[in-house]
Order: C-alpha cells, then sequence, then structure tokens
C-alpha cells in the first residue's frame, strides 16, 4: 500500500479495488507499526477516520465522489481540527481540542478526503529542522541521522515514508518548501492570501500560508484546488477566482522563460546541490524554457527582516496563551502577572520564547520604528525585486536549501545559524509570491529540491513546470524503500 | 547592539515569560547575536520607501456589522482549564 499516489489510491477507489475504510485502517495499522522509526506524528484520529472513510465510501457507492472522496491524507498538527488534539507540537496545547474545524480542513473532509492523523512539526512552526517539538524530533525517512527539515517536518516525513499520500504544510518562512527538499517531496506555498488561514494556529499573519506536500505535482494540483479558495473567516483572504490548477499540468513549456538570480548561486550554496539544480535547469531548457541570468539583489537583506518581522507578529499572535482561555495553566499561581509569567514560561520551549523575546524587543518603545519599520521597508524592496525579475522572466529557479539535509543536533545550539539556512526561501514569503520544491536529485542519498517561485497567483504555471519535469525525469519517483539506493546525478551522469 | 541581563529582565516582564537567573544569561546571549544579525538592515538606505505590512498592500477588508454565527460559549468554556458557572476563573485581581 505504501508510496501510492494520491491519484492512484483515487482511482483503485473508483474501481473497487479496496475501499476508503480498509486502506484507511490500512495506514493507520503501518503507522502504529512503523512510525515509532520517524516519529512523524503527533496523535491519530482513528475514530474520526474510519467515520470519514465509511461516509466516504458510501459516497462512492452513490456515484458521488470528488476524487478526493475517500482518499487519506494527514494535516500538520497547526490545523484545527473539530473534536480531536491540535497541539500546535508545545506542552502548552498538548491537550487542546479545538470546537471547531480550520476552513482548509473543512475544504478537505467535504471533498470527502479522510483525515488519519496529526503531524509532528516545529513548535508553533517555529523552525527548519523539526527538533523543537515538544513532542520530540522527527527523522528524515532518507536517512535517519538526518533532520527532515521544518518546520513542517512531519507531514514531509509522513508522506516520505510512505504513510499517506499527502500532508498539509503551512509556510511561513520555507516551511513547507525546505521539508520538501530534504524529504524529496512536491511541496507548494501558494500566493499570499490563496488558502485561508482562519483555523491554523497562527505565527506570523503577514507571512502565513497553508499549502499540500505530497509525491507529484499532480497530486499537489488537486490537493490545492480543494484547499484553496476565497474565505470569508480570513481578513487576508484574497478575492480571485480560484482556478483548475490541474488545468494547465500538460501544456508544453516551450518559450518559457526562467531566471537563475544569481545570489542563489553564491558562495554559501553546496557545490554538489548547485550541480543537482543546473542539471534539472538543463532538463527544463530541453523543453524548451529559455535560461536567463536574473538578479535580486536584496535576497541577502531577508534574514534580517525576516527575524524581525516573524518574530514580531508571533509575539503578538502568541499573546493569547495566557492560561486562561484554553491550554496549559501553572498550579497554584499566586497572582495574575504570575498566571501569565509562570503558565508562559512553563508552556512554551525555548526558541519559541526566545522569538517572543526577540519580537517582543523589537515592538518596544524606542525600538519599533528601527526594527519594524525598518524591516517593513527592507520587505518593500524585496518585494520590487521580484516585480522587477518576473517583468523579464516568467519563473525564477534555484536551490530551496544552500545544502542538503543536516544532521540532527548539528544546528540546535546557534539559532543564528539556524537561520541563515532560510536563505533562499523567505524572500518569497516576504514578497508574498508563491513558491514550491520538486524532487531534483540527491547527495550522498539525501534528496535535493528544485525551487520554483513565480508571480502572484501563478500556481498552475508552477505545477506545470514541476510536472512536465517529472513526465522526463524519476526523482520524484525514488522513495527511501526503493531497491537502489539513490545516487547522486554526477554518478548516475545526468 | 549586546542586551544586558536588565534588558532581559524588562523584555522578559513586556513578553509575560518568568525567566530564571541563569536564563538570562542564555537570553542575553542569543538575543545579541540575533540582534547582530538584524542590524545589516541599518546599512540600507530605505529613505523614502513605504513599509509593506501586506504583500498585496491590501487594507482590512470590513463585513456587515450583523451576527453570522451562533452563540458558542458553552462550547468555548468547556476547554477552558478553569471555569465556574460559565465564566473564567483567575487569581483574584483586587483586595
Amino acid at each position: 500500500m505504501t508510496h501510492k499516489t494520491l491519484v492512484q489510491i483515487a482511482k483503485d477507489l473508483a474501481a473497487g479495488k479496496y475501499s476508503s475504510r480498509e486502506i484507511t485502517q490500512d495506514i493507520i495499522a503501518d503507522i502504529k507499526a512503523r512510525d515509532t522509526v520517524y516519529n512523524s506524528f503527533i496523535s491519530l484520529s482513528e475514530d474520526l477516520a474510519l467515520g470519514q472513510a465509511d461516509a466516504a465510501d458510501a459516497r462512492i457507492k452513490v456515484g458521488n465522489a470528488d476524487i478526493l472522496t475517500g482518499v487519506p491524507f494527514a494535516h500538520k498538527d497547526l490545523f484545527c481540527t473539530q473534536g480531536h488534539t491540535t497541539t500546535a507540537a508545545s506542552k502548552m496545547l498538548a491537550n487542546f481540542v479545538p470546537p471547531y474545524e480550520s476552513t482548509v480542513g473543512q475544504r478537505l473532509l467535504s471533498a470527502g478526503a479522510v483525515c488519519v492523523g496529526k503531524t509532528n512539526m516545529d513548535e508553533f512552526a517555529m523552525g527548519s529542522s523539526n527538533e523543537s517539538s515538544f513532542f520530540g524530533a522527527v527523522k528524515n525517512p532518507w536517512d535517519l541521522n538526518a533532520v527532515p527539515g521544518g518546520s513542517s517536518g512531519g507531514s514531509a516525513a509522513a508522506v516520505a515514508a510512505g504513510f499517506v499520500p499527502a500532508a498539509t504544510g503551512t509556510d511561513t518562512g520555507g516551511s513547507i518548501r525546505q521539508p520538501a527538499s530534504f524529504c524529496n517531496l512536491t511541496g507548494i506555498k501558494p500566493t499570499y492570501g490563496r488558502v485561508s488561514r482562519f483555523g491554523i494556529i497562527a505565527y506570523a499573519s503577514s507571512l502565513d500560508q497553508a499549502g499540500p506536500m505530497c509525491q507529484t505535482a499532480e497530486d499537489a494540483a488537486i490537493m490545492l484546488n480543494a484547499m484553496a479558495g476565497f474565505d470569508e473567516q480570513d481578513s487576508t483572504s484574497v478575492q480571485q477566482e480560484t482556478p483548475d490548477f490541474t488545468a494547465e499540468l500538460n501544456l508544453p513549456l516551450h518559450g518559457l522563460k526562467v531566471g537563475l538570480p544569481k545570489e542563489f548561486f553564491g558562495p554559501g550554496l553546496n557545490p554538489q546541490v548547485a550541480e543537482c539544480i543546473m542539471a534539472a535547469v538543463k532538463e527544463i531548457e530541453k523543453l524548451g524554457a529559455q535560461i536567463i541570468d536574473i538578479s535580486l539583489p536584496n535576497l541577502e537583506l531577508s534574514i534580517p527582516a525576516y527575524y524581525v518581522i516573524a518574530p514580531s507578529e508571533a509575539s503578538s499572535n502568541l499573546s493569547r496563551f495566557d492560561g486562561v482561555r484554553y491550554g496549559y495553566r501553572c498550579d497554584k499561581p499566586e497572582n495574575l502577572m504570575d498566571l501569565y509569567c509562570r503558565t508562559r514560561a512553563e508552556g512554551f520551549g525555548t526558541e519559541v520564547k526566545r522569538r517572543i523575546m526577540v519580537g517582543t524587543y523589537a515592538l518596544s518603545e524606542g525600538y519599533y520604528d528601527a526594527y519594524y519599520v525598518k524591516a517593513q521597508r527592507i520587505r518593500r524592496l524585496i518585494k520590487d525585486d521580484f516585480a522587477r525579475a518576473l517583468s523579464q522572466v516568467d519563473v525564477i529557479m534555484g536551490p530551496v536549501a544552500p545544502t542538503p539535509a543536516f544532521d540532527l543536533g548539528s544546528n540546535t545550539k546557534d539559532p543564528v545559524a539556524m537561520y541563515l539556512e532560510d536563505i533562499y526561501t523567505l524572500s518569497a514569503n516576504m514578497a508574498g509570491i508563491p513558491a514550491m520544491s520538486a524532487p531534483a536529485g540527491f547527495v550522498n542519498g539525501r534528496p535535493v529540491g528544485l525551487h520554483i517561485m513565480g508571480n502572484y497567483f501563478a500556481e498552475a504555471k508552477l505545477l506545470n513546470i514541476a510536472h512536465q519535469y517529472q513526465q522526463v525525469t524519476d526523482w520524484h519517483l525514488q522513495t527511501p524503500t526503493s531497491n537502489s539506493v539513490p545516487v547522486s546525478n554526477q554518478e548516475k551522469g545526468a | 547592539m549586546a542586551l544586558e541581563n536588565a534588558d532581559i529582565e524588562k523584555i522578559a516582564v513586556l513578553a509575560r515569560l518568568q525567566v530564571t537567573h541563569s536564563e538570562t544569561n542564555d537570553y542575553a546571549n542569543s538575543i545579541s547575536s540575533i540582534l547582530s544579525l538584524m542590524d545589516q538592515m541599518q546599512l540600507v538606505n530605505t529613505d523614502g520607501v513605504e513599509p509593506l505590512s501586506n504583500p498585496h498592500d491590501a487594507t482590512q477588508r470590513l463585513r456587515k456589522d450583523e451576527v453570522t454565527c451562533d452563540n458558542q460559549r458553552e462550547a468555548f468554556i468547556a476547554i477552558a482549564p478553569a471555569t465556574e458557572d460559565g465564566l473564567y476563573l483567575v487569581p483574584k485581581v483586587i483586595d
């Protein structure tokens, strides 16, 4: 059953090869048996899932099925699931059972998809390695000594391990794309506002965006079709018509203009990763694309500006955790201030507290202009850089991360070293443009993702490019359990 | 810019986080190194650049002031850590 794509499962369900209940039971048994190794799930929602599967089977029986009807998936544990714990991988919310469903969750349930459980992640989505989870680190199915990436590391590991064909993720500064890159998946961060943030526990509201993580671009397009759309309940949801994201998958790439920003290929980039990316770009060129050198001059500034804006917004968003209305509450508070301070000190982990402190400082009297407003001005410079580049080219390509997945524990001591890993992903969130990662090879057995960025609302174009690339390459079909050990591009002679 | 322990204690109060004495030093070190990363921003001239708070430069969408969902008081009270008679409990605020 493992590593079937979403499309394959949908076909099997439609053909009656097995029922949704059967595959859901098999998947849950598989997770129980094998996830002790990866720790990709925080919780399983077995009873709810079987109820959803039975409803899906009934829909399939009467011919009222959507493509997702009966297809199992997993939610990052940041999406509120009505009646099932939603922890944000934090002690603060370890027992939190939301009284409502996120809009994305509701849309997937309405399509008939079956949520088997909630995946591990960096606490409150703050991290690039999935090592800050209250529920323990996640291991990369490709190499158990490596991180799966973060913050959607559990979602990435759950798909890469072959438990589920698709998982939801969120991407505030790369949290879908970087774990997708590290785990050989296809993951897309849509345009800011394309997918509703309602019912997703907020990290940095002007940057947060949800998207799917799958094995193929086609699966990601199908998931995004269900997830995207205007939502009255999210004040920054965009009132744009939602296209069929699968409609352009088969368009040829002839005449496509691809920009390669020189800043994405600087000295910080691992040379073997660079080789994988250039080999991928060559393939896309063979498909008829024209490759053009471009520049995004303010790229490096995305790191300091992001690490002001995101913690500032986080310090505001996380002020709601006060020990009064939901979540953890400290024992025997002496007074109101003690209740707040101890609840938060005991409920939040180290990285979350550090970001709250940084954000509080950046927003405090006397520093607001020097940090927060300055970062917002730089944010506009970054947006303008993309506008200039995307007036010359259709899409921008480069690496997702400077290295393949790094070793567990190698970056946990120095937060700044970890932040620098986000150099290639942050700018798309700053500008709000869509961006994705698609499998593009291996370095020493660890996957490398090709980063594809496009103009606002150009998700269908990005998915089209990834899909066409996947018609002529087989990187995305490699699994950690493949009989042959994946080789690097050079060895394969690509 | 390097932060002193006294700065950390002040920020901790603003952030409503209890910070122990030993943690204060760690925060001073790690936050100071983060702030020196941020100080790269000061090298760039941004005079006349409008701050960007929404990627689409969108303003807040308003809705009609009308009731759109049922009262879910009980569902929300049910998940609170301490309640009594449908009210949230907090330590005594006024003596």
